[in-house]
């Protein structure tokens, strides 16, 4: 293994991992339901079985805590598997379709099928479930499979390439471990579809190089979650929650954190105080030091979070937290109140333990500012207002919209997920993972009785009106033309 | 000019207008009065653009349009409907599902061969959706961009769809711009230039592409069979726009001993659906301009090529037609069999068994569509499931088209995206997913801190009900009677 990582992996070797994974696909194996649900069980095992040094992995490269590794890492990727496990036999089928006088008589059916050999490229905050969560799907769907884990996260891409290579069929699934320049040469290659999760810049990086080669793609990209609060509410509850999304998710770096707070100017303080309560209950009074709460993956992003935190127009606004250790890359859950909206940390998405709050005069003008910023991934927001839960819901656009809680929506596997405008295209989870690496191909089957001389030249007024009557569907219609009065 | 336009979409749409259900009606309803009320000038402006027959154009045009916009009218309120999911397992969640919205401002560039066609199906969905529409029509077929330009606009709501003609300038134009979905027919070398400019905004694309659709043809015993299946291959080639169609068959397999009858059979059935002078007859489509004319000619110039067309061949260039023309094994390297020809050039290539075509097939590109005429079920089965291919139909052709109920759309160089019937809907929309909680108490599985006996305790009694650790721990459900005592 080490001394494959040391060979350097050029032009020629990304083009030969390709080949080799479509001479596989080729020979028509991952075609069997059989075939698929061992490598389902096979990658399921290797996380059962390795469970410790997945946590270590995770401790090691942001200090995650080890339940947050065991809820998110492990066990949501452990449901994806059982949900797979359970379902495929249904996905694979044919689905049957109805058709219309039209093409009588006629069946259809639209017959899922494998893309072919795919790429899915993850990031690092949730290194595990966002390598494996897309590979299990493409596998499920009968695709041959690269996947390249963010270097970011060295300990888990280091030990996801020796689960894989240990556990699953080579032929058919491999990992290719580094950085922007194996990328590079991956992304040169043509693939049946690439799947990324990251950012928008290099979300666009990916998106230019699959157009060269047509290729489709998933971006899961992210933005800046908002989270509105409306007065009258259980603050404790909500602080609650909040922080369960926020700090409670790898230190507020997930794409689906809630960013930002926004809230009724007289709501603010009470929210701000809950908030202080709740966090002092959770990470206690030294938060620096609270094993319960990841560290910042690397002192890139340190300096960036040091950053906005650091800028002129906030400093005065920080209500609680603030510190930080550089060399334990360690920063303390943080609340901002009432930052001004051209702040920098306003501008760009945070991805880390800094909560800003933002303050209307009334609740209903949270809409507008969310939508004068572009699509995030998830929008929440705590009401008890109906007709305000029915406002938000019809008019934020979000990948995911989640009323009176935060994040969990991404639990329920029968809801897609995926964003919208900046915040990514595509979807996954449940079925929607096996769609998205299936063509669904229509096939319609017809005889050869019951042919009409009425499509066929030489083509008379006659034929056209008994066209035009059997297109219209109607059998009065039909009658009509036959006997030419129409 | 292109701005102004631009933000009056744009203000249109968030003035939220479009995404009311009476907006779309209203739209569709006027789509569907331009069909009926301007069909004549439609029939017109396609004789015009490639001398379309008045057939052909109902046929694939006007009148799968008005059964479209039909469909659309009476489905539009369920296809609008929020669909709920079904939750995990006793998850104290109140309600999930998933809810289509529109994506906002779309483009839609449609190809010359079906002008009305594959402008307006593509707009059906982007306004039944609730997106306000761009459509740029091809400037290649003028009297249909046109007609489309000036008439149908007097039909709809014209802040909230705009038609803008122009080529390639205006496209490139076009493109620059944000968009929030691009839906693009055409051939792959455009269409990799519009996925390429969708980058700076991240606009998801859908591209209609084409490629080679080949026609399968078992040696079948029953003469009715074969007949009816050489007429609907000649209507599928010659009778399609003159095979410039994106489904047209391109080329036919064949086994050798089958070839003389097929061929001898094919000729019959053009001298009868066309008479002795096809031209004359006025049914067959011309080419649509003098480039792609030359194109075809020039697919004809090579010896080899020459040698291998044993039907048709003479070229009209003043009324750019092309008589019905069969080769019988071009050589394989030639651009005939290499390249889309979408003209009516049909080769036909002998294999040794029927068998042998799955190979043919996969050593190309993804085609849009494949057919196979054939009652060996056995047969039927492997060109499923071993061939790849937008969609496969058996035993006729073009016809896919017209079925609702299926997705129409390529893979690989064909493309990728699909619409018709409630595809179109869905291509054109989001689909949001929405969870609304009640708010009960959370338990403490929940929330930090975490010491290691709280986790030890779940794990031992959830160890194999994965969902179920989660959702406790996620706070989503109560945990066991025992595990509660146990923490006492």
């Amino acid at each position: 293994m080490e001394a494959q990582k040391q060979k350097m992996f050029d032009e020629e070797t990304a083009s030969s991992v390709v080949k080799e994974l479509r001479d596989s696909f080729g020979s028509g194996k991952t075609r069997s339901y059989e075939w698929r649900v061992s490598q389902v069980k096979a990658l399921l095992k290797a996380v059962v079985e390795n469970e410790q040094e997945i946590v270590d992995a995770l401790r090691s490269d942001l200090a995650k805590p080890p339940l947050e590794t065991v809820v998110y890492e492990i066990g949501m990727f452990k449901n994806s598997c059982e949900v797979i496990l359970k379902e495929l036999k249904q996905w694979m089928k044919p689905e049957k379709v109805k058709t219309s006088i039209r093409t009588f008589p006629s069946s259809a059916e639209i017959v899922p099928e494998p893309l072919g050999v795919v790429l899915v490229i993850s990031a690092w905050n949730y290194p595990i479930l966002l390598s494996l969560d897309p590979v299990v799907g493409a596998i499920a769907a009968g695709n041959a499979v690269v996947l390249k884990p963010s270097e970011i996260a060295p300990a888990s891409s280091s030990l996801l390439a020796k689960l894989i290579g240990k556990y699953m069929d080579n032929s058919f699934i491999r990992v290719v471990e580094g950085g922007v320049d194996e990328t590079t040469m991956l992304l040169q290659q043509k693939w049946d579809k690439i799947f990324y999760t990251g950012n928008g810049k290099v979300g666009r990086i990916v998106m230019t190089a699959a157009a060269r080669h047509l290729t489709p793609v998933v971006l899961e990209l992210g933005g800046k979650s908002p989270v509105v609060v409306d007065s009258n509410m259980d603050l404790q509850v909500v602080a609650k929650r909040i922080i369960s999304g926020k700090w409670g998710l790898n230190n507020g770096q997930a794409c689906i954190s809630p960013d930002y707070v926004i809230t009724t100017k007289d709501c603010a303080p009470k929210l701000v105080d809950a908030l202080k309560t709740e966090l002092v209950k959770c990470y206690g009074k030294n938060p620096l030091e609270s094993e319960d709460l990841s560290r910042i993956v690397s002192s890139n992003h340190f300096a960036r979070l040091s950053k906005l935190l650091n800028d002129d127009k906030v400093s005065g606004k920080i209500v609680y937290g603030g510190e930080s250790d550089e060399k334990k890359l360690r920063i303390a859950p943080t609340v901002l109140l009432d930052v001004p909206r051209d702040s920098l940390i306003m501008g760009e998405e945070i991805f880390g333990p800094l909560l800003p709050i933002i303050t209307v005069n009334e609740v209903e003008e949270s809409i507008d500012l969310i939508n004068s910023g572009t699509k995030p991934l998830a929008a929440y927001i705590f009401t008890a207002d109906k007709k305000l839960k029915e406002q938000f819901v019809m008019n934020v656009p979000a990948g995911g919209l989640l009323v009176n809680d935060t994040v969990l929506h991404l639990v329920v596997d029968t809801l897609p997920f995926g964003g919208v405008g900046e915040s990514g295209m595509g979807a996954y989870h449940g079925k929607f993972s096996f769609d998205a690496f299936t063509h669904k191909k229509a096939v319609l089957y017809r005889g050869f009785a019951g042919d009409s001389s009425l499509r066929y030249p030489p083509y008379t007024d006659t034929k056209l009106r008994l066209m035009k009557a059997l297109i219209g569907g109607s059998i009065f219609g039909i009658i009509r033309a036959l006997l030419g009065w129409s | 000019m292109m701005e102004r336009d631009l933000n009056d979409l744009r203000e249109s749409y968030e003035s939220g207008k479009t995404k009311e259900a009476s907006w779309r009606e209203s739209q569709l309803k006027g789509l569907r009065r331009f069909l009926m009320d301007k069909q004549q000038d439609i029939m017109q402006a396609l004789m015009q653009d490639l001398g379309k027959h008045q057939i052909e154009a109902f046929r694939d045009e006007i009148g799968t349009l008005i059964k479209t916009l039909n469909l659309a009218l009476k489905s539009l309120k369920d296809w609008m409907s929020s669909k709920k999911a079904a939750l995990p397992q006793l998850a104290l969640l109140t309600s999930a599902e998933i809810v289509p919205q529109p994506l906002g401002v779309v483009l839609i560039i449609s190809s010359w061969n079906f002008p009305i066609g594959l402008s307006l199906e593509p707009l059906i969905g982007a306004v039944a959706a609730g997106n306000a529409a761009v459509l740029k029509p091809s400037e290649l077929s003028p009297a249909c961009s046109s007609l489309l330009a000036s008439s149908l606009t007097t039909y709809l709501d014209n802040k909230g769809i705009k038609v803008m003609e122009g080529g390639a300038e205006e496209s490139q134009q076009l493109l620059e711009q944000r968009w929030d979905k691009i839906f693009f027919t055409g051939s792959a070398r455009v269409g990799r230039i519009v996925m390429s400019a969708a980058v700076k905004h991240l606009t998801p694309v859908t591209l209609e592409l084409g490629g080679k659709c080949p026609a399968v043809v078992d040696s079948l015993s029953s003469s009715w069979d074969i007949e009816v299946t050489v007429k609907r291959i000649i209507v599928a080639k010659y009778g399609t726009c003159a095979g410039q169609a994106c489904i047209a068959i391109d080329y036919v397999l064949v086994e050798k001993g089958y070839c003389s009858k097929l061929v001898q059979l094919i000729k019959l059935y053009i001298n009868k659906m066309f008479g002795d002078n096809p031209q004359k007859s006025k049914t067959i489509s011309r080419i649509v301009n003098k480039h792609h004319f030359s194109r075809l000619k020039n697919l004809l110039a090579d010896e080899k090529v020459k040698e291998s067309v044993i039907y048709g061949g003479s070229m009209d260039q003043d009324n750019l037609f092309i008589e019905p023309t069969i080769l019988v094994d071009p050589p394989l390297e030639a651009a005939v069999m290499s390249e889309e020809i979408f003209g009516p050039l049909l080769p036909i290539i002998t294999l040794e068994k029927i068998e042998d075509s799955i190979k043919f097939i996969n050593c190309r590109p993804k085609p849009l569509a494949l057919y196979v005429f054939t009652k060996n079920q056995t047969l039927q089965r492997r060109m499923i499931s071993e061939t790849s291919s937008g969609s496969v139909t058996f035993n006729d052709a073009i016809l896919q088209y017209a079925a609702d109920t299926l997705p129409f759309g390529g893979v690989g160089e064909s493309g990728f995206g699909m619409y018709h019937g409630k595809f179109s809907f869905d291509t054109f929309s989001h689909h949001k997913a929405v969870v609304r909680r009640s708010f009960l108490t959370d338990f403490w599985y929940r929330y930090p801190p975490w010491t290691l006996n709280k986790l030890q305790l779940l794990q031992v009694s959830y160890n194999y009900d994965y969902l179920g650790l989660l959702l406790v721990l996620l706070g989503l459900k109560r945990p066991s009677k025992h595990v509660i005592s146990g923490h006492m």
